[in-house]
């Protein structure tokens, strides 16, 4: 379905543009339908780059992306629509999302002009009501209510909402639940797992390893632009090649076990690096 | 005891009402201990963080008190907290990345702010070099400015500034929640080493992370709307937890091995009540499986075992 084959992208960096920063950098991944594909990295490793160029907006340096064997980067006018009826992204902060002068389903009703011109008022609001349903809100309580009324995890689940309308094949999750509490986050977790086994595909980035591991089929580990190890998610994670992907998860905090003590050090990094 | 904690309740003004956000809560904190604040967005642990240093313009002390190594701390009274603050309490802010102020170089702004605490920066200097040796930061940091300086950095300057005249206790508010896992892990092992030399008595490591103060607290309070729910050692508190809301929050939480299609994990149902006007009773019955009639009056917070206490009517 979805295919990046050698895809970088560097930016110009400096007073007059006259430094190249490589973000990504000759990344090829694959995501098929009813699959879930997590990119892992650490800020700065270029995932969320790599989430824009699929979804356009930003643009490819060299290499190409390909949804069904059509090069996406050529796109524009109705094909490029249709490419956004197959193709949708959702991303980390649910709040900056909505206007909060109109109402938070207004999310909704502006994709109905563009895709759903043919449908009356009633088929309107079937459709939109089964969408919300799929996402588990109840659209008595959630439509005609503004954005402030409601909380975080219901505005990021209308946003999956939003996505399928559409009838999407692929999402784009960008660090989708990083901004939600612990006792909601697994709900809209359970929620991608629930549309994975429904055929939708799905490139889950993040950069917490443990949310990587709870869904995903494949895992990419990122680490400054470059693919560092790719495989099962399970492979990855229990038998870890190479050796960022094992300092990696060495790092994580989990709950039931402590973190190896003698391996312990305080990191130091060149200044200027940026990030945080 | 280090710090001591009795009854303490802080509320919001705000243009509908008093937000009661922190609401009789106590606990006390001994010498040399790491106490991890967990809980979620809007339970109130920042706040109680922050009464415990400086309440900001909208925050009033309503009732209770605190104590630090035996002195009452006028936690109400700004003027006078000003005598404690930085050399007997101090705090690593949540906005520690951007902290530090962006017209000065770093050892010149440290430098000032000794100065306006009275200490001189020639005394100190050595024993600052020494911790900024200690947290893997280059000496040559002191002439740079903080945009210089990664987010990984600049959090773990702040911290050897906040503790640079020795505090009683420190607050840290969730210094490790913008950093990527390799610099979390660096940051909070810190905090313990910094416990370890006495360059802290003790203190207090406030995060939504309950997995990261596994690793290094020594105890763990849980805070549900405004109140405590639970605090234990931190191994009693993750393996055997006894407040319905510390093991429903563990159960949510997805770990390295857990997957979704062998083992299913299960969030909690609902939202934690407005505390502009909390309901009577537990404030977590309403998302409670095990609520029963009781529970419109709210429980205790008691000892169940030994330093582990519990606000539950079924865990008694």
């Amino acid at each position: 379905m979805l295919r990046l084959d050698h895809v970088s992208k560097s930016y110009r960096v400096g007073t007059f543009g006259g430094r190249e920063l490589a973000a990504v950098r000759d990344v090829s991944l694959r995501v098929e339908p009813g699959e879930v594909v997590s990119l892992i990295g650490e800020s700065g490793s270029g995932k969320s780059t790599i989430g824009r160029m699929i979804l356009r907006l930003t643009a490819v340096t060299s290499g190409t992306i390909t949804f069904d064997g059509t090069d996406v980067a050529g796109l524009t006018g109705s094909r490029l629509r249709a490419y956004y009826g197959n193709v949708q992204g959702v991303f980390q902060d649910p709040f900056s999302c909505y206007n909060p002068i109109f109402k938070a389903d207004r999310v909704l009703e502006l994709l109905r002009e563009p895709y759903f011109a043919g449908l009356d008022g009633r088929q309107w609001r079937a459709k939109v009501e089964r969408a919300l349903e799929a996402v588990r809100l109840d659209p008595g309580q959630v439509l005609g209510k503004y954005p402030h009324q409601l909380s975080g995890g219901q505005l990021q689940r209308m946003l999956v909402a939003r996505a399928l309308l559409l009838d999407i094949r692929l999402l784009v999750a960008d660090e989708v639940i990083s901004m939600l509490d612990a006792s909601t986050r697994v709900d809209v977790l359970n929620l991608l797992g629930d549309l994975k086994a429904r055929g939708l595909g799905i490139l889950f980035i993040t950069h917490d390893l443990s949310l990587g591991n709870y869904i995903s089929d494949t895992a990419v580990i990122l680490h400054r632009g470059e693919v560092v190890e790719t495989g099962a998610t399970d492979r990855v994670f229990d038998d870890p090649q190479h050796p960022y992907t094992r300092s990696l998860l060495a790092s994580v905090p989990q709950l039931h076990r402590k973190w190896d003590r003698d391996e312990r050090r305080l990191v130091s990094e060149p200044a200027g690096e940026g990030g945080g | 005891m280090t710090l001591k904690v009795d009854n303490l309740q802080v509320w919001y003004r705000t243009m509908r009402g008093d937000v009661q956000a922190l609401d009789g809560v106590s606990f006390s904190v001994g010498d040399g201990e790491l106490v991890g604040l967990a809980g979620e967005s809007g339970c109130g642990k920042s706040t109680l963080g922050k009464s415990l240093v400086r309440l900001d313009g909208r925050m009033r002390h309503v009732g209770g008190t605190v104590e630090l190594d035996g002195k009452e701390l006028p936690i109400g009274d700004s003027e006078r907290m000003h005598g404690f603050r930085f050399k007997e309490v101090s705090i690593i802010p949540q906005y520690a990345m951007s902290a530090m102020n962006p017209t000065r170089r770093i050892g010149r702004m440290v430098a000032e702010l000794l100065e306006s605490r009275g200490v001189r920066f020639d005394g100190i200097r050595d024993e600052l070099l020494r911790r900024l040796e200690l947290v893997g930061l280059d000496p040559e940091v002191l002439d740079r400015y903080p945009i210089e300086l990664s987010g990984g950095m600049k959090q773990r300057m702040v911290m050897v500034i906040s503790t640079l005249l020795n505090p009683s206790l420190l607050v840290a508010d969730e210094v490790t929640s913008a950093l990527d896992v390799s610099n979390q892990k660096a940051v909070a092992e810190a905090l313990v080493d910094f416990r370890d030399r006495d360059y802290v008595k003790s203190t207090i490591l406030i995060t939504h992370d309950l997995s990261l103060a596994y690793q290094v607290a020594d105890s763990i309070i849980v805070m549900y709307a405004g109140k405590l729910a639970e605090k234990a050692p931190t191994d009693s508190l993750v393996t055997a937890p006894r407040h319905p809301y510390t093991r429903m929050l563990i159960g949510a939480l997805p770990e390295v091995g857990v997957r979704y299609d062998t083992r299913r994990l299960t969030g909690i149902p609902g939202s934690p009540p407005s505390l502009l006007d909390p309901p009577t009773g537990c404030r977590f019955r309403d998302r409670c499986p095990l609520a029963f009639d009781k529970c419109v009056e709210q429980p205790p917070f008691l000892e169940v075992a030994p330093d582990h206490a519990v606000a539950c009517w079924k865990a008694s």
